[in-house]
């Protein structure tokens, strides 16, 4: 009687997840076929309507792989994550460190996090073009601010020197992300068990050994998930070079999302090269996101056996209850 | 000896805290007051942190060319309202349809989900724009609102929430009084959800009011530009000298989301520490 039941409501798990597997299909899974198949094709030309296979199936990638910009974009976008991702996770793990101390509390913690944590919040959109401005040249903010404080006799015109663009494009990304990661960092160390720091204090370890042996271990699975994330939104930062620079200054600051932008939907509108881009992008995207799923899957199969037992006990139970009723 | 050095440190910490700090707010601060300057004062000196008198004349300069700032925010509500009602409801049901029912396909599901989690709109835009501009829909803000019904990451973070605050046996006492599954969901579990859907309604909100790439690649037409795509107008040559102006745009774009991070910062700074799960 109970498991007819049990098989009778589990249709409601497919009609619940309908909607979402519905979108999914039709604008997730489709348009990434979709960009796959374009990608082996001679689809080009603004309101195009019809393509056809090419001879050669892997000619636009070939093209793709041996394009000077499309390797520039690879080698910039890695550049730009480097430089951004060591200070930021850097001065995360500071913060942390200090916002979790439980020798010397700080005060206004709260206000503070509230303050880092304000640049991811602001549209990217906007956050580029306002940088743009802050750096012109001659006349400018952060010129000004220089020049007032003796830093620099002359102003420097920053958007020109290829290094100096994509320092600012690095800086205005970890500006944006070191307080999120602060405060991602911050919560996994409060959720580690205050008993294991209780024991290391009366062990007798100082504030920096008690960092480095106990709460850096204890959050490497979210550190890993830091740097998995980060590595893929670098890679499809668009919103800040793209308005910052729009990749320039001599493509310093292309990277690969504004390359699939800009093969696309500007010059020769060449769709075929650009899906070929984007499939390219995808492969790395899925490598780091295999590891990321590696990495959350241990923990989620965890809490389903644990849920799995859960729902047998509140079963066991409800039958008890309907026994004794 | 341990004094002097708890003193030390929380001297350094306070200091490096402000300096952060100022460098948060100091961009923010000096593109307010530069919004109230004129060209000229700019010119002279562009770094000033007291406001000046020219806020309306600017005002005038930039509403005079194709910046249309109440546009770009009607269609910005329009699209990040629809797009969080979907997301919050539609990723509420999908959590409740892992969670609270036993189907075959159920663990391939979460895992799919899992899955595909990090994969960005840049890798399908190519077949995902094709796709919009044969049925039409390019132009369109349903072409951005009906994907956010597939929100991978809310439906995670939902989930992880039911698994910690949502007890089955409710469930199982509102089957007893003969409430029908969809009556359950609507009228039961929804309102014990609040709080995770609060939480994932801001981030999607936000998440939508700045996207950019997407409705670059979509709207073309002027009278459907969102906010994002205005603010890239003022990259534009019409702008080149009009420097307070373009102060001016930007302010007007940051300003809403500013007041309402000061007004919901305690439950974003939270939101961010719950979800973890956030790209």
């Amino acid at each position: 009687m109970k498991r007819r039941k049990n098989i009778s409501y589990a249709k409601y798990g497919y009609i619940f997840s309908l909607p979402f597997i519905l979108a999914f299909l039709i604008f997730s899974l489709y348009p990434i076929l979709y960009t796959a198949v374009l990608g082996f094709t001679d689809y080009k030309g603004l309101a195009a309507t019809s393509w056809q296979f090419l001879d050669e199936p892997f000619k636009n990638f070939e093209l793709i792989l041996n394009n000077k910009s499309f390797r520039q974009a690879l080698v910039n976008t890695f550049m730009i994550w480097t430089m951004n991702f060591i200070p930021q996770i850097l001065m995360a793990l500071l913060l942390t460190a200090w916002f979790t101390s439980r020798r010397n509390k700080l005060r206004g913690k709260g206000f503070f996090k509230v303050l880092f944590y304000l640049p991811n919040i602001i549209t990217a959109a906007s956050i580029a073009i306002l940088f743009y401005a802050l750096f012109s040249y001659p006349v400018g903010p952060v010129n000004s601010l220089l020049l007032k404080l003796g830093i620099v006799d002359e102003p420097i015109y920053f958007l020109v020197s290829k290094m100096s663009a994509r320092g600012i494009v690095a800086f205005i990304q970890f500006w944006m992300w070191y307080g999120y990661t602060m405060l991602i960092l911050t919560s996994g160390v409060l959720g580690i068990n205050p008993e294991i720091f209780e024991a290391a204090e009366i062990d007798g370890t100082n504030g920096i050994q008690t960092f480095f042996y106990i709460t850096l271990p204890n959050i490497k699975t979210i550190l890993l998930y830091v740097l998995i994330t980060s590595m893929i939104g670098g890679l499809n930062m668009f919103d800040i070079p793209q308005l910052f620079m729009q990749g320039g200054p001599d493509n310093s600051t292309l990277t690969t999302s504004v390359f699939i932008y800009n093969q696309a939907f500007s010059g020769s509108y060449l769709y075929n090269r650009a899906a070929a881009a984007s499939m390219i992008m995808f492969v790395i995207i899925a490598v780091f996101s295999a590891a990321l799923f590696f990495l959350m899957r241990d923990k989620s199969e965890i809490q389903i056996r644990k849920e799995a037992k859960a729902a047998e006990k509140a079963r066991k139970l409800a039958n008890k209850a309907q026994g004794v009723i | 000896m341990k004094k002097n050095r708890s003193l030390l440190f929380k001297v350094t910490a306070y200091t490096v805290c402000l300096i952060l700090a100022i460098l948060s707010v100091l961009p923010f601060w000096i593109m307010f007051v530069n919004a109230t300057r004129d060209t000229f004062q700019i010119q002279q000196e562009a770094l000033s942190l007291v406001p000046s008198s020219h806020l309306f004349d600017n005002l005038k300069i930039l509403l005079g060319k194709t910046f249309d700032p109440l546009k770009g925010l009607t269609n910005s509500m329009i699209v990040s309202v629809a797009s969080t009602l979907c997301t919050v409801y539609f990723s509420a049901l999908t959590a409740y349809a892992i969670f609270a029912y036993n189907w075959k396909m159920r663990k391939p599901f979460f895992t799919l989900i899992l899955a595909v989690m990090m994969i960005p709109a840049q890798v399908s835009v190519i077949g995902f724009y094709q796709f919009m501009y044969k049925i039409g829909m390019t132009n369109n803000f349903m072409a951005l609102i009906l994907p956010t019904i597939a929100a991978p990451t809310a439906v995670f973070f939902m989930r992880q929430f039911m698994m910690a605050s949502l007890p089955l046996e409710l469930v199982e006492a509102a089957r007893i009084d003969g409430a029908s599954e969809f009556y359950t969901f609507n009228k039961i579990i929804l309102p014990i959800m609040k709080p995770a859907m609060a939480t994932q309604a801001i981030f999607s909100f936000v998440s939508s009011w700045n996207s950019l790439f997407l409705p670059l690649v979509l709207l073309t037409n002027n009278d459907k530009y969102t906010m994002p795509i205005m603010v890239s107008l003022l990259r534009g040559d019409i702008y080149k000298t009009e420097y307070g102006a373009v102060y001016l745009g930007l302010t007007l774009t940051v300003l809403p989301i500013f007041i309402a991070y000061f007004l919901l910062s305690r439950y974003i700074i939270e939101g961010v520490a719950l979800g973890g799960v956030k790209g």
